[in-house]
């Protein structure tokens, strides 16, 4: 067979399975989210399905399928079909670029375990993973109904007020990774011996919170408030249209717990263990250099690519479920809150952290400190300062903060007030 | 005087940290989250245990010979406060009063005990039971018959050692 051929049939397993597993994934987070949530509230959730009610979501596409699609007289039909598809598509679509495991060495080839290396990695998950809005907005606003037009509405808000310091924070990872694709970051990470999100801690916390924002996930789930907006841009959706709705807030779920544990989380990496360690360097793959500058062949092996799929699907899901613990213990912000903290606290925090990491960069660089220990050690001091006076500073009551603060401080200067009046 | 507002202040309490709220708040879910003492009662595997006074479907008393006990006194029919109860009585040769038709209809019926508090001779009882689903709505109109086969305790009404239910 020609080269060709084979590497048209690897990919094809590849897409394949990349696909089938994130949409188990997302089949087995709906349920996860479920049970979780009943845990947190002190119940069992559904266990009833199958063994630990695993065929629950099987149950629940049978029904969404099987259910009358209502389609309202006013709405705009293309863009009310369209809506839930693009809100799923880009999602899935987002995973091509995330690897997923060390090589596996098969038949004398050596298979990248990811769907496509683009050159461009984190590009082009920017460009895509925020394309997921504007299904929500297409269906808010297609719907032609006040609350689902609000829905769609704050979700473009928010999305323009977070991706910006979402993209600051993936800029400070591009400052320690030097290039774009996430294979590569990976491997910076394990030549680093620092997974990122100690240099760069306060990137990572940045990158959760607009991360949150972003997958419309309480607390930012202003979108669909459904205490405010009926259920927000979904009122008017039904059955299977409507369940690709909660298919591509699962998939965005995933996904982005997949970025948070490859961009900051070493990805694949398995911690204190340099025999995982493996790049394509030209035409070999090595697991590091020599002191003198050569490289170092790296031993690849199928166990070995099996234990580092396994990492990463540890840490992805860590993700997920601190994301689901998240929702089921913090309620909606307000929304202006969501924008206060959105422009008032996360841009100009990520521009300034921005500043400090490339001058930590450019010092450690003239100092003649290379890449290694001592370079993440400095940063992680530099950047455990700045997570501190960020915590602080959100911390003071000014932002978050309910209206009892408010009241505080408006009753604090009225007292001022008066006591001058009464001329001490 | 012009109508005014009256503002309530808010109590001043002490200044929260908000990430410590968080922080705390996260822990206190985690608790339960691996709590593994859950408040759901699996039902139909597990049921929780309801109390003797509990007014629930009737059951009709019989005798040893599988009479009914009702004497057709038509007490009963009118104590009831929802008229759920349709009796006709009748006697046979020896003069005993019986029941012809006796027909409770569970839907109408409030549940208040009243039937069995002024039957004279202990026959009608609301019982300690709560699983009659029925597929048909007139199922539900429970005849003579279906009221001797009930086999669930009857309700205690009142607790004995605490008759004043206090």
């Amino acid at each position: 067979m020609s080269e060709q051929t084979l590497f048209l049939i690897e990919k094809s397993i590849i897409v394949l399975a990349v696909f089938g597993g994130v949409m188990l994934v997302v089949a087995l987070t709906t349920l996860v989210e479920r049970r979780v949530a009943g845990f947190i509230q002190d119940r069992y959730g559904p266990n009833r399905v199958g063994p630990f009610g695993i065929l629950q979501p099987a149950a629940d596409g049978l029904k969404n399928f099987l259910k009358e699609e209502t389609m309202p007289a006013a709405a705009a039909q293309p863009y009310f079909w369209l809506g839930p598809v693009i809100s799923l598509a880009p999602a899935l679509v987002t995973f091509a670029v995330v690897p997923f495991a060390a090589p596996l060495p098969i038949g004398g080839r050596v298979v990248e375990m990811i769907v496509a290396d683009v050159p461009i990695g984190i590009l082009y998950i920017l460009a895509l993973s925020s394309l997921g809005v504007y299904g929500v907005v297409m269906g808010g606003w297609a719907s032609n109904n006040k609350y689902s037009f609000l829905g769609g509405l704050r979700a473009s808000a928010q999305m323009v007020s977070y991706e910006v310091a979402l993209g600051l924070a993936i800029v400070v990872v591009l400052l320690m990774a030097g290039n774009v694709t996430l294979t590569e970051m990976v491997w910076q990470q394990q030549q680093l011996n620092f997974w990122f999100a100690f240099p760069i801690s306060l990137a990572f916390i940045l990158f959760v919170i607009s991360a949150f924002a972003e997958t419309n996930r309480t607390p930012f789930d202003m979108p669909e408030a459904e205490s405010e907006l009926v259920a927000g841009f979904h009122t008017e959706y039904s059955g299977m249209k409507y369940a690709m709705y909660p298919m591509g807030e699962y998939a965005h779920l995933v996904t982005s717990s997949a970025l948070m544990a490859t961009l900051f989380f070493g990805g694949w990496d398995i911690p204190f263990w340099t025999g995982d360690d493996a790049f394509r360097y030209g035409d070999m793959w090595i697991s590091g250099f020599a002191a003198d500058g050569t490289p170092i062949e790296a031993s690849l092996a199928w166990w070995k690519t099996f234990l580092t799929f396994g990492a990463f699907a540890a840490k992805t899901y860590f993700f997920v479920i601190f994301y689901i613990w998240v929702r089921w213990t913090i309620p909606r912000f307000r929304y202006d809150q969501i924008m206060q903290l959105g422009w008032k606290i996360m841009l100009p925090v990520a521009l300034a952290y921005v500043m400090v990491v490339a001058g930590t960069i450019l010092a450690l660089d003239q100092l003649g400190v290379g890449y290694g220990f001592t370079f993440g050690l400095v940063l992680t001091v530099v950047s455990a300062i700045c997570t501190g006076l960020f915590l602080l500073v959100l911390d003071r009551g000014r932002n978050l903060s309910g209206a009892h603060s408010k009241a505080q401080k408006r009753f604090a200067s009225e007292r001022k007030a008066l006591t001058a009046d009464s001329g001490d | 005087m012009p109508p005014t507002v009256k503002v309530m202040r808010r109590p001043e309490g002490v200044r929260t940290s908000f990430l410590r709220a968080t922080l705390k708040g996260m822990a206190l879910t985690f608790k339960h989250m691996v709590n593994p003492n859950k408040i759901t009662v699996q039902y139909p595997e597990e049921r929780m245990e309801i109390t003797p006074r509990w007014r629930g479907t009737h059951r009709m008393e019989t005798h040893a010979d599988g009479r009914p006990k009702c004497v057709a006194c038509g007490l009963c029919p009118t104590v009831c406060p929802s008229n759920c109860i349709r009796l006709v009585g009748g006697e046979d040769d020896q003069g005993n009063r019986y029941p012809i038709v006796y027909e409770i209809d569970e839907f109408r019926c409030i549940f208040c005990g009243m039937c069995q508090e002024v039957c004279p001779v202990e026959a009608i009882h609301v019982g300690v039971h709560y699983e009659n689903a029925e597929y048909t709505r007139d199922r539900f109109v429970y005849d003579l018959d279906r009221l001797m086969e009930q086999d669930h305790p009857t309700s205690l009404l009142w607790d004995p050692s605490d008759p004043k239910s206090e």
